[in-house]
């Protein structure tokens, strides 16, 4: 009956037929199932229309050739996020673009650069973002990122509500001259900042998998549970703007190398800085408020490798010492045991 | 003492080196060096996978050796000083048997005999056998479907060579149009849907024909099919360059209007090739024809998957996603080569395939087993945890239809492995045939979840497919056109720099995919390890710089294989028209007989 050697009609049918009905169950039955099945988080705030512009921005580079934006269910993911992903976290980004353009692939395939599920709560100051897409290596020495020069405007003029990049005058043609983002930086940086793991209920969180290569391996990289890294923590989170050496970035990020506020006896103006930011000179950008990413432990191991290192010479910072500012600064942080 | 049953006086040296190759397997290893690495099956397969093609590269190289010494030897030999120069400035005059009247020569002995051979450096090597009549419309179409490829070769590479270049020097220029996102999907669509797929439809034509013993069933479709290609290619590679792709998803970067072209240039060109076979002058099916035709109903299948939208919202898209970068390197480039393999191989040494039946099993396996394994791509990633499973274990599985291809290949070469010393074809089989091997079998590893954890998101997957996409398919392709277009051409391209293009790709793909697996598994340790990030990005920079010598080299050589090209088709000096006679059905059609099969 089925002669396929001498039959080409019946070989080329039952090829066709096995392979549609494969399909099914490999790809479409289960794609549908993820597709209709899932709903967003409770708390995940949706897109706003200015971050959604930002996400065609994102998708028109095609950032996704190098920036993965999936925390997976292993111990050596623990860098990018507090817990692995969910099919619910692609729930708002993952929509079909319009009629020409599918749902954006965003989980990627390569990490030639740092995963961005959680950059929002890495990065969230929106004047490093503009930097670092004007030019990487200015923030980031060894970065191979592309500059994103077209994203932004260099003008003698710039309109009143300009956002100004913070560029060091001495990378500009002209002294007079100002860098200026257009809309697109603007979107796309509110996009990157919005992107955070929205929080899920004590315990329905998916555990990571132990790392292949032993326990005390997997528990070195930054936001483990261990002993709090002070050096790790500081590489991870604050040398982006301040730089490796605490040496800053002239006109954009002050120096905490020789900083009378780093070095002084008391930590409290310090540490008041860290948990809440710092907006108060216009020389330089805005510091984020750190109370939400980090516990106490956590930010007295980095105020102590900061006031130790670089220099700087100031007596080390007890956890106790966080506890009481929190509660004064950023209330809403406390954990409740 | 008993000896072992194994241990005669023959081979000494055999038993000493297993002795020593199991010592070293019984090294204890130490955790925490590095080294416990090594015992992970996933890697240490692929090490010896990576062994095998070394090896066999150090044997051709050996044999190329030894024939040129031993002529030098012969050179030297007979020479004591007396009348040495009356010898060696000897020179026949062309008329020492025949006398000066003119030759008959109607199987063209005399005419095709060389006495200089116009490489003195390397030995010379046999020409194309024989001069084949094909209709010279299918010649002409043959020759324009390859010329469009060689073209979207040499710009598709330029193009990967660039961004290649961009991983050291990140700031070579500021234009959005050439910016690394943008060029990187330029890059692989132009040499998957620009390079191969059109090389691949061209020669196909001809195995359709040839082995159908009939003519093409229109050849108006095909300029059709052509044109839609090229226009796909064109369309989605400016709208790529200006920002406007199908939101990034490898290898389906192409919004729907630009891709939907080469979608219809399949249809004709399917209907096309099923009108062939439907009206071969022969009872059986050829089996290049089962994986040519497979391959095309599949891919039609694939494309409008994945692109229709209604289940790919969320993560849907992402199940797709696999599916589809897996099976249009599966379904397409793989089963499409393997097809034209099976022509182009034994055809070009003259002799039938092995083994039909050993064929009909790769291919059934084939669809079984390579349409599950998309989700091998996302492992780990928050997709269903079954569907993981079952992507590793097809992938486990797909070595059923690479052994059993492998293996046909191999047993249709033996016997002749002195012929590939004397070819410039044959060695880019061997090449293809290892690779394929090796390049299948270490994809179907690095599948498994150890090696996931190592490898996945590094550089490393750069590195598979490259020794895939170019060791596996380009070589075959190149193979194929070497040995077929002297045949209908009659114009043979330069020995010296086939041989040049050969190395050069050879040896620009080996470099090119040691320094991305090296490169990737440092970083995937340091990653485990926790290192800060960017360490592991500047870490990598040397690898890179070895990657993008190794990628010129490749590039370089696709620069002479456009100049070979040309040869064949337009002509040149070096170019001696092949003369011979006239149509005869080719050697190794049908096959056998296989009336044990239902």
């Amino acid at each position: 009956m089925l002669n396929f050697h001498k039959d080409h009609r019946n070989l080329v049918n039952v090829a066709l037929l096995v392979f549609v009905l494969l399909s099914m169950g490999i790809a479409i039955m289960p794609a549908s199932a993820l597709s209709d099945g899932t709903q967003p988080l409770p708390d995940m705030p949706k897109m706003t229309p200015e971050q959604r512009r930002g996400l065609e921005v994102y998708v028109a580079e095609n950032c996704a050739a190098c920036h993965t934006q999936q925390v997976r269910n292993i111990a050596m993911d623990k860098p990018w996020g507090a817990r692995p992903s969910i099919p619910s976290d692609y729930a708002y980004s993952k929509q079909r673009l319009d009629v020409w353009r599918a749902s954006p692939s965003v989980l990627g395939s390569e990490r030639t650069g740092p995963d961005l599920t959680n950059v929002g709560q890495r990065q969230p100051g929106a004047q490093w973002h503009l930097l670092h897409l004007y030019d990487p290596r200015m923030v980031v020495k060894g970065s191979i990122m592309p500059r994103y020069g077209w994203l932004f405007e260099e003008t003698a003029h710039p309109a009143a509500d300009a956002v100004v990049v913070p560029v060091p005058k001495e990378r500009l043609s002209d002294t007079a001259h100002v860098v200026v983002a257009t809309p697109k930086a603007l979107d796309l940086v509110a996009y990157l900042t919005s992107l955070r793991q929205a929080p899920l209920p004590d315990g329905t969180a998916p555990a990571f998998l132990p790392s292949p290569r032993g326990p005390e391996k997997a528990e070195q990289g930054t936001g483990g549970d261990a002993a709090a890294d002070g050096e790790a923590l500081f590489k991870g989170t604050c040398s982006a703007c301040h730089q490796s050496e605490g040496q800053g970035l002239a006109g954009a990020f002050p120096p905490l190398a020789g900083s009378p506020i780093v070095n002084a006896e008391d930590p409290t103006q310090m540490l008041s800085i860290v948990l809440g930011g710092y907006d108060a000179r216009a020389e330089y950008g805005v510091m984020p408020p750190q109370a939400a990413q980090f516990t106490d432990a956590q930010i007295a191991a980095v105020a102590t490798y900061v006031r130790s290192h670089f220099g700087n010479k100031a007596p080390a910072v007890e956890p106790g010492a966080v506890a009481p500012l929190r509660a004064q600064i950023a209330p809403e942080t406390l954990i409740v045991p | 003492m008993k000896p072992y049953p194994f241990s005669g006086q023959k081979d000494p040296i055999l038993r000493k080196w297993a002795l020593l190759l199991l010592s070293a397997c019984a090294i204890p290893v130490r955790a925490g060096t590095g080294m416990e690495v090594l015992t992970q099956p996933g890697i240490a397969g692929t090490l010896v996978l990576l062994g095998i093609v070394l090896f066999v590269a150090v044997l051709v190289i050996a044999a190329r050796v030894d024939r040129l010494l031993r002529t030098l030897k012969r050179g030297r030999n007979g020479t004591n000083g007396t009348g040495r120069h009356a010898r060696s400035s000897y020179r026949l005059q062309g008329d020492e048997l025949g006398g000066t009247a003119a030759s008959d020569d109607p199987r063209g002995l005399v005419e095709q005999a060389v006495s200089e051979p116009d490489i003195p450096l390397v030995d010379e090597k046999k020409r194309s056998r024989q001069r084949l009549e094909v209709p010279a419309e299918l010649r002409k179409l043959v020759i324009w479907y390859l010329a469009a490829a060689v073209g979207w070769l040499v710009l598709g590479t330029l193009v990967g060579q660039y961004v290649g270049m961009k991983f050291v020097w990140p700031d070579m220029d500021q234009v959005p149009w050439l910016s690394f996102g943008r060029l990187r999907p330029v890059h692989t669509n132009t040499v998957f849907w620009g390079w191969t797929s059109l090389a691949m439809i061209g020669l196909g034509y001809f195995v359709v024909a040839r082995t159908s013993g009939t003519t093409v069933h229109s050849y108006r479709m095909g300029w059709w099919a052509w044109g839609l290609i090229n226009l796909s290619v064109v369309a989605g590679n400016l709208c790529l360059m200006a920002g406007i792709n199908n939101g990034g998803g490898e290898y389906r970067e192409y919004i729907w209007p630009a891709m939907l072209p080469f979608a219809l240039g399949l249809i004709l060109t399917f209907r096309n090739f099923y009108r062939t076979v439907a009206a071969r002058r022969i009872g059986e099916i050829y089996i290049s024809n089962w994986y040519i035709l497979a391959a095309l109903v599949w891919t039609i299948v694939l494309a409008t998957i994945g692109y229709l939208p209604w289940y790919q919202n969320g993560l849907g898209e992402t199940v797709i996603q696999g599916y589809y970068m897996h099976q249009g390197v599966g379904m397409w480039f793989m089963t499409f080569t393997l097809g034209l393999l099976y022509y182009y191989l034994p055809s070009a040494l003259n002799k039938p395939i092995h083994s039909y039946s050993l064929g009909v099993l790769a291919f059934w396996t084939q669809m079984l087993f390579y349409t599950m394994i998309g989700t091998h791509h996302f492992v780990f990633a928050p997709l269903p945890w079954w569907l993981q499973t079952v992507a590793i274990v097809f992938s486990a599985g797909m070595f059923i239809p690479v052994v059993a291809g492998t293996t046909n290949f191999l047993m249709t070469m033996r016997g002749s492995w002195r012929a590939i010393g004397n070819s410039y074809v044959l060695p880019f089989f061997l090449v293809a045939v290892v690779f394929y091997f090796v390049g299948s079998t270490q994809g179907s590893l690095q599948a498994f979840r150890f090696t996931n954890h190592l490898w996945h998101f590094t550089d490393f997957n750069v590195a598979h497919s490259h020794m895939t996409m170019y060791g596996i398919v380009a070589f075959a392709l190149w193979a194929c056109m070497y040995a077929v277009l002297p045949r209908i051409t009659g114009r043979e391209p330069s020995q010296l720099l086939v041989g040049a293009h050969f190395w050069m790709a050879f040896v620009g793909l080996f470099a090119y995919m040691i320094s991305l697996m090296a490169g990737g598994t440092i970083k995937g340790l340091q990653w485990m390890d926790g290192k800060p990030f960017v360490d592991t990005v500047t870490g990598t920079r040397p690898f890179w710089a070895w990657r993008a010598i190794g990628g010129s080299l490749m590039f370089l050589s696709h620069l002479l294989f456009a100049w070979n090209f040309r040869t064949m088709v337009r002509g040149a000096r070096t170019a001696v028209p092949v003369t011979g006679q006239a149509v005869h059905p080719d050697p190794i059609i049908p096959v056998r007989p296989h009336a044990e099969l239902p």
